[in-house]
């Protein structure tokens, strides 16, 4: 029986309609529990009164986790080849992580932020050498000059941050020129100028402010893409130089002995995996909230 | 009248030309232009779209789009200085103190990512230096100047939270900041309401007669000119083809295209002629016509118009066109030098 509009009806819609909840702020809290962790026991690692990571014990070698029949809990996720404490090392060695993911990528993106916004701003000549320049560094393998670098002057943290940065500021520049050509049009930098604002001035208070929610979600996204080159580099030992934990090298470190200690390699290999995706869908969730429109990062 | 002769203009361009470099060629966006605007008048600039309204006002203000753009020649002084003679960092302080421009769209011409109080603040702390609580108690005095109500909490305010009408009111409000000695309005009511342009006209004034503003206000819309404008130039193809006061010019149009354009309007109480739409399309500007830009379209044209451009011919004191018609001499054929 169709119900005949009253006004009670009407106002229970009224409130039914309040009830909604606004499109709000969800955060994700699988992501942000994880970076937390991560981040909060990587900051306080040399308080949690762990073994020391590099300490070596070659009676305890190859120890499994405490809950194997042999494992003990002085060493809750086993030891590896050399006896050390792998919960300390990967303690330590998200400090490693980390730090390299967001020293790269915040070099990456303020050198690119410059050169995006420059090359948006002028246009002309301008953006297209600093274009083409972009287009040949995207073109460059990140692994291969990071070896290059590590044949020529040694591995060490410093070449791994410059190595990734170097070739990554690329994609901020594109990405965030893209955006000014299309803030240019709008009536608001005209304005500005008319007001009698200088390039300097429009850049700054303009350009880069309405820049500011991609750069984030981009930020975010990359940190996860760094972690992964950073280990891929350190695996081939390219990366950050033993003794120092690095999630990389102890994944390379283990991988003769998989089939016998298989914790030895699983366990960094869960750290980044988890600290990956973490990043990845926190940077999802910060672009579905900020900017739907870039869908294609 | 502050002190100053009224006959004085604050702005006067003198054979203004503004060329674009396209790819389809030389674009004469503005083809020797020259009027003068004294305080406290208002001059309409009419004309189709492309025909170089918006160009001559940012060639006031040199910013016109490069590279492509660029002014050629001629003159344009601003309480005696010539501003073609200025370097960019003298420019810069000139535009916002001394001219004013209001743009089209209210809907983008604020920065979406501060709030209203914060760009306001921003423009006037960069003409008047002042800071902290007298910027603030400033601002909003200017609100309040716009008509804006309650102006300390709206300073608060983003864009997004307020309608066009508000947001064009805050661009004048802007404006007005320094306040300049020139404002010129670029069709600064086409995209609001028609009751919300009425208002919008009636600040404009307000604001005018109170800052002295000499006022330049580009509209294709007659019927705007007719109520705020004391004298109108009407543009074809980069040229001003006739300018007068405007009731002389709406009365006894010189110019076949000012009179294709009074036609092309209908009148409330007038005789229920037919309307005359103009036969014909806007001319390509990189490709202009030798001798009169609107001969292809003209009802009256002559063998002449095809040939040589008309000069510059005064049809009463302070009414002059561009018609052949009109031209001393007229019905001769060519005469002077090639």
């Amino acid at each position: 029986m169709p119900a005949e509009p009253t006004a009670a009806t009407l106002s229970e819609a009224a409130v039914a309609v309040d009830a909604v909840p606004r499109r709000g702020w969800r955060l994700p809290r699988f992501p942000l529990v994880v970076i937390g962790l991560f981040v909060a026991v990587a900051v306080v690692a040399p308080l949690l009164g762990l073994p020391d990571p590099t300490a070596q014990a070659l009676r305890d070698r190859f120890r499994p986790p405490a809950w194997q029949e042999a494992g003990s809990w002085t060493h809750p996720l086993g030891t590896d080849r050399l006896g050390r404490d792998l919960l300390s090392r990967i303690v330590w060695g998200a400090r490693v992580s980390l730090a390299a993911g967001v020293l790269t990528v915040l070099a990456a993106s303020a050198f690119g932020a410059a050169v995006g916004l420059t090359a948006g701003y002028y246009g002309g000549r301008v953006d297209a050498v600093l274009m083409r320049v972009t287009d040949a560094t995207m073109s460059f393998p990140v692994i291969l000059l990071a070896l290059i670098l590590a044949v020529t002057v040694g591995p060490s943290f410093a070449n791994v941050v410059t190595a990734i940065a170097v070739i990554l500021w690329a994609r901020y520049a594109r990405v965030i020129r893209g955006q000014v050509l299309t803030l240019m049009q709008l009536d608001f930098v005209a304005q500005a100028r008319i007001a009698g604002a200088g390039p300097w001035r429009i850049i700054t208070r303009h350009l880069l402010p309405n820049t500011l929610g991609t750069l984030l979600v981009l930020v975010t996204l990359q940190i996860g893409y760094v972690i992964i080159v950073e280990a891929s580099l350190s695996f081939l030992g390219a990366g950050i130089p033993p003794p120092t934990p690095a999630w990389g090298s102890m994944i390379a470190e283990g991988r003769d002995f998989v089939t016998s200690a298989w914790w030895v390699s699983l366990f960094p290999g869960l750290a980044i995996l988890l600290v990956v995706l973490a990043f990845n869908l926190l940077g999802d969730w910060l672009r579905d909230t900020f900017d739907p429109k870039l869908r294609q990062l | 009248m502050s002190g100053s002769p009224p006959s004085r203009p604050v702005i006067d361009v003198r054979d203004l030309r503004t060329h674009l470099v396209t790819r389809w060629g030389t674009v004469k966006a503005v083809d020797g232009v020259s009027f003068a605007v004294a305080e406290g008048e208002t001059l309409g600039l009419v004309g189709e779209s492309g025909s170089g309204k918006s160009m001559t006002c940012l060639s006031l203000l040199r910013l016109v789009p490069r590279p492509a753009a660029r002014i050629l020649g001629g003159q344009v002084w601003l309480d005696g200085e010539d501003l073609l003679a200025k370097s960019e960092a003298e420019m810069r302080k000139i535009r916002g103190r001394r001219i004013a421009m209001i743009l089209q769209d209210p809907m983008s011409s604020l920065n979406p990512v501060f709030s209203i109080g914060m760009q306001m603040r921003e423009a006037i702390g960069l003409y008047h230096g002042l800071r902290g609580r007298g910027l603030a108690a400033r601002a909003a005095e200017l609100l309040a100047a716009v008509r804006i109500p309650s102006p300390a909490e709206r300073l608060r305010a983003f864009p997004h939270q307020l309608s066009g009408g508000m947001r064009q009111r805050v661009v004048g409000a802007m404006a007005i900041a320094a306040p300049p000695r020139l404002l010129i309005a670029d069709e600064p009511t086409t995209s609001l309401d028609l009751t919300i342009q009425a208002q919008y006209l009636g600040l404009l004034e307000e604001l005018q007669e109170r800052h002295r503003l000499a006022l330049v206000f580009v509209t294709h819309n007659l019927g705007i000119v007719a109520r705020i404008c004391d004298r109108v130039a009407v543009m074809y193809a980069g040229r001003i083809v006739e300018m007068g006061p405007v009731r002389r010019l709406f009365t006894r149009p010189a110019h076949p295209y000012s009179r294709a354009l009074l036609e092309s309007i209908p009148r409330l109480g007038a005789r229920a002629a037919r309307l005359t739409a103009i036969e014909g399309q806007p001319p390509d500007l990189a490709r202009l016509p030798a001798g009169c830009a609107f001969a292809p379209r003209c009802a009256s044209v002559m063998e002449r118009c095809r040939v040589e451009a008309p000069p510059e011919t005064v049809v009463e004191a302070g009414h002059v066109t561009r018609c052949w018609l009109e031209a001393p001499g007229a019905g001769a054929t060519a005469a002077g030098p090639p």
